[in-house]
């Protein structure tokens, strides 16, 4: 039997402020246990929450992003529930009014159709600690407590695995390029629940949906999707009813495990904080923040396409890929009237191999950009050939000297090459192969000019060489 | 003797150097060792004491002294600390000692204030008795075998007994105005939002409000622009301009209003309360003050509407006492962390604040949201609506601080209603976040009588103004337990 697929998504995202959602303990990732947390975090008795306004407005800035309505005026709520690594005994969320509701994120589904993911609404609250368990004994560690999350929730909207994925890559990228978020998974800085049913094909009746946890990749996250359709499908099939309950994705396994019975019948009790004032949205704020919108994803691949005819999805994909690659192809154009492609192209090779090599990124690349624009330059002039372009990308790594400079002191200099000279010792040492040539075993060139360039010491460039050769070895 | 000056008197005493801050540190240390049986305090530091008067009477010395350097004080014991335990009267906290200091005990400190102790008062402040404090219960300075009232019980007996020259105090429903009246001293609860509740452990957020007794309404006014003001780190603190409510202190009270809402003088109301009341009313006249009779319709749903939102407030205030982090942690463990969590809250928790964190549960859950927390919260709407609408024709309203006199120590066992009903008219600030203030004006055999005025919004300068007219004609504030007058208190007279 063939069923539909039906899923919606609740992605929390780490907002990347300096410090908590409603303390000024600092957020760093990876730090050692409880050195991020104060005693608001650890919800002291008599500590108070006082709100973070950088997080509202890179919330703000993402509801500009979606197109979303903003409420102008929403609260917090207490979500009250035990747990040992919830501080105060309940999470300061968004329930009844959240900041954000009735936004959009477009995407191109397998089909390459364009399909619209609506956000039903995001909402501002603050993460929880986490447990740290050891064979003995469990620690509390709460430097993830308070941690500004941004929650998005779709509508029950999609219909697939690749579907999900796409959406997810194009939020990642969406929430990275405003700067709001690193998007980091393994550090958990972007979480997704996936709420999964199925229903017969055209029915409008929705069926019991099932929240799947603990999906910390995208391959865990098609893994788990793939389980949970073929484990109600048979249900279904059965006869046999999907029981509405949250489960967890075991990675060991590939498969899904309903969590404990206690832990999934909570009510939360959620009631507006009495500690903290509404959140009112004074229009001169959202006018200052739409002013200040950073160049999104999308506009930025339609500037690529009809500014720098980079037209390859391939290429604007991987142009894409971080902000701080495209800020940095941007900064160097400014640098360099080589064109577009072959920036590209120097970026996409030799760069990033460098990079990796280096263990670096982009986002800590030590080399300027008017270093990289400069020795573009040389390339596209011919100045230098692309073997000693990247034997000098290389140095970059090491050395804050120009590209001219290490032209220079290298030897680098595209000498002029004594042409005379090189012909006669050509025709000295390889007269049986110059022979072979001029009687129409084109392949023996190869074999020549790689001679040749031994005997220029790699000086020459080869397009050069490769006409002067043909011209020296013609016969008339 | 020191203990009868006032405290701009004492204030001036300390910076003509007739006294130093050790000597009148020393003075209430010895009035507090010899004054024990009342139970006011939970904790005194009496090197640390010592130490910071030192530090005070240096300060003077250099002439670096505000007014208030070298004045001792004591803190109810909800409110954080560094150097004592902060208990809050509860078995859960009984050994915690806060990391930090509260706003309000951080501002007296910077001016050199002296804090002796930290007072005795109801579990978590939930009580009107001070019995229900894991330490005991307080005895009223006047009638030992009676309450002091509460929560602020220790605070209140403290002041009554002078055993320090004024205390810190919460209030979330009267818990200031109400034992302030039982013990015969003056007791201010500030507007919410006027006095930081950062380091003051919550009970019902969105009603408590830290505020001060003292003897008199002057003192009060001395001592409030210290502690008064935003606090970056309390979100509800309001941004405003502190007055100096000791210059309009002396302004006459002819042009004032004062309403007189017929509910505050019901049959209930014991005779002697209300032939005390319309003795100040007279008092007031014949100052020059006008009076109408106001109608609050609202009026009987007060106590049920400050119940459902305070518990409903204290069950998710409280949920962090689970004994993982600090507090008392069960010696039975149990089968899982669940009832390990259980066994810790069901020892650490006293009956009243059970009942409180169960009554506040049942109101936040989802059956029960909309028809209880939700009709609350528009009737608490409502209340604000009628008392704003009021006070914009009247300056302030009078009636009895409560309905009842000091009752038995015991008495509120056999009968929880007695507490509660002791709040009855003193719930409506709360509910409000208006200030008002409770002014002893009488006896009934030994036991203090309190009147209580109602103000509107940051309207503190006017009701200290019409209190101090009266205690400026009157003398109940000045009034001294027997036995406590003397150098040596306890020594009954």
């Amino acid at each position: 039997m063939i069923w539909d697929t039906v899923i919606g998504l609740e992605v929390h995202a780490q907002l990347n402020t300096k410090t908590k959602l409603f303390s000024n303990a600092p957020s760093l990732f990876g730090a050692s246990p409880n050195s991020q947390a104060n005693i608001i975090d650890a919800g002291f008795p008599g500590t108070l929450p006082v709100f973070n306004e950088a997080a509202l407005h890179m919330a703000l800035q993402f509801a500009i992003a979606i197109q979303a309505q903003i409420n102008q005026l929403s609260y917090f709520e207490r979500k009250n529930y035990v747990y040992p690594d919830l501080p105060k005994g309940y999470q300061i969320s968004q329930f009844r009014r959240p900041l954000i509701h009735d936004g959009h994120i477009t995407i191109l589904d397998q089909e390459n159709n364009p399909l619209r993911v609506e956000i039903t609404h995001a909402h501002l609250e603050e993460d929880a600690g986490k447990l740290l368990h050891t064979q003995y004994e469990t620690s509390v560690d709460l430097n993830r407590a308070g941690i500004p999350l941004l929650e998005i929730v779709t509508a029950p909207c999609l219909r697939s695995a690749a579907d999900v994925v796409t959406y997810l890559k194009t939020l990642n990228q969406l929430l990275r390029f405003l700067n709001i978020c690193d998007g980091n998974m393994q550090e958990g800085s972007f979480r997704c629940d996936v709420n999964l049913s199925l229903k017969r094909p055209g029915s409008e009746t929705l069926g019991t949906r099932v929240e799947l946890k603990n999906l910390n990749s995208y391959r865990f996250i098609e893994k788990a999707i793939g389980f949970e359709q073929k484990r109600q499908a048979s249900l279904l099939e059965a006869n046999q009813p999907v029981i509405q309950e949250t489960r967890l994705f075991h990675e060991a396994t590939n498969t899904t495990a309903a969590m404990r019975d206690k832990e999934n019948v909570n009510d939360y009790r959620y009631f507006p904080d009495p500690d903290l004032l509404p959140i009112f949205i004074e229009e001169h704020v959202l006018q200052h923040l739409k002013a200040q919108m950073p160049e999104l994803p999308l506009q930025i691949r339609e500037r690529l396409q009809n500014q720098d005819e980079i037209t390859h999805s391939e290429d604007l994909d991987y142009l894409l890929s971080s902000p701080a690659l495209i800020r940095y192809y941007d900064a160097c154009k400014q640098y360099t009237q080589a064109p577009s492609k072959l920036l590209l192209n120097w970026l996409k090779g030799p760069l990033t191999a460098a990079l990796k090599d280096a263990n670096q990124s982009f986002a800590t690349l030590t080399i300027t950009p008017e270093q990289f624009g400069s020795l573009l330059t040389h390339i596209e002039n011919r100045s230098i050939s692309d073997k000693v372009g990247k034997d000098i990308l290389l140095q970059l790594f090491k050395t804050n000297q120009t590209v001219e400079t290490l032209i220079t002191h290298s030897g680098y200099q595209a000498q002029p090459i004594d042409f005379k000279a090189l012909k006669t010792q050509l025709f000295a040492e390889f007269p049986k192969q110059i022979a072979q040539y001029q009687a129409g075993d084109q392949k023996i060139l190869t074999f020549l000019m790689g001679q040749a360039m031994k005997l220029t010491h790699g000086q020459a460039d080869p397009k050069d060489l490769h006409a002067l050769l043909v011209e020296a070895f013609r016969v008339d | 003797m020191p203990h009868h000056l006032s405290l701009s008197a004492l204030s001036k005493a300390l910076h003509s150097k007739k006294i130093s801050s050790v000597e009148l540190c020393t003075h209430y240390l010895q009035r507090i060792r010899e004054a024990t049986s009342l139970n006011a305090f939970i904790s005194i530091d009496e090197e640390q004491a010592m130490l910071s008067a030192k530090q005070a009477d240096q300060r003077i010395q250099r002439g670096l002294a505000t007014p208030l350097t070298g004045i001792p004080l004591a803190h109810k014991d909800n409110i954080c600390t560094r150097v004592s335990r902060t208990t809050c009267g509860s078995k859960m906290l009984a050994n915690f000692t806060a990391p930090y200091d509260a706003t309000v005990v951080q501002r007296l400190a910077a001016e050199g204030c002296v804090m002796l102790g930290k007072t005795n008062l109801d579990e978590f402040a939930m009580g009107s008795s001070n019995e229900t404090s894991f330490f005991g219960p307080v005895s009223n300075p006047w009638q030992l075998d009676s309450v002091p009232g509460g929560s602020s019980g220790g605070s209140a007996a403290a002041v009554a007994a002078r055993l320090a020259p004024f205390t810190t105090g919460s209030d979330t429903g009267g818990s200031i105005r109400q034992p302030a009246s039982l013990c015969g001293v003056t007791g201010l609860k500030p507007t919410y939002g006027l006095i930081s509740r950062y380091g003051l452990v919550a009970y019902a957020s969105s009603f408590d409000q830290i505020g001060l007794i003292a003897p008199s309404a002057e003192d009060i006014a001395f001592i409030l622009p210290t502690i008064a003001g935003f606090d970056e780190l309390d979100a509800t603190s309001l941004s405003c301009k502190i007055p100096n409510y000791m210059e309009t202190l002396n302004n006459p009270i002819r042009s004032l209003r004062i309403g007189l809402p017929e509910c505050f003088f019901h049959p209930e109301v014991g005779e002697p309360i209300q032939n005390a009341v319309w003795d100040a009313i007279s008092v007031l006249k014949d100052a020059g003050a006008t009076f109408v009779k106001v109608n609050l319709e609202h009026y009987a749903h007060w106590i049920s509407c400050y119940y459902a939102l305070a518990c409903a407030e204290a069950s998710s205030n409280l949920t962090r006492y689970d004994g993982i982090r600090y507090g008392h942690r069960s010696n039975t463990q149990g089968a899982s962390l669940r009832d390990w969590i259980t066994h810790s809250r069901t020892e650490g928790f006293g009956p009243e604040v059970k009942r409180r964190i169960l009554t506040g549960t049942y109101i936040l859950s989802s059956e029960r949201f909309n028809t209880h927390y939700l009709q609350a919260q528009k009737v608490r709407h409502l209340i604000s609506l009628e008392l704003q609408e009021i006070l914009s024709y009247v300056d302030v309203l009078l009636g009895p601080t409560t309905p009842s006199l000091a009752f038995p120590i015991g008495a509120a066992a056999a009968n929880p209603l007695i507490c509660q009903l002791s709040d009855i008219f003193t719930v409506a600030a709360n509910l409000a976040g208006l200030p008002a203030i409770s002014v002893p004006i009488g006896f009934q055999k030994e036991l203090p009588i309190g009147m209580q005025l109602m103000g509107s919004h940051l309207g503190e300068a006017t009701l200290l103004q019409i209190a101090h007219a009266y205690q400026s004609i009157t003398d109940w504030h000045s009034k001294i337990p027997a036995g406590y007058s003397s150098a040596q208190p306890g020594a009954k007279s």
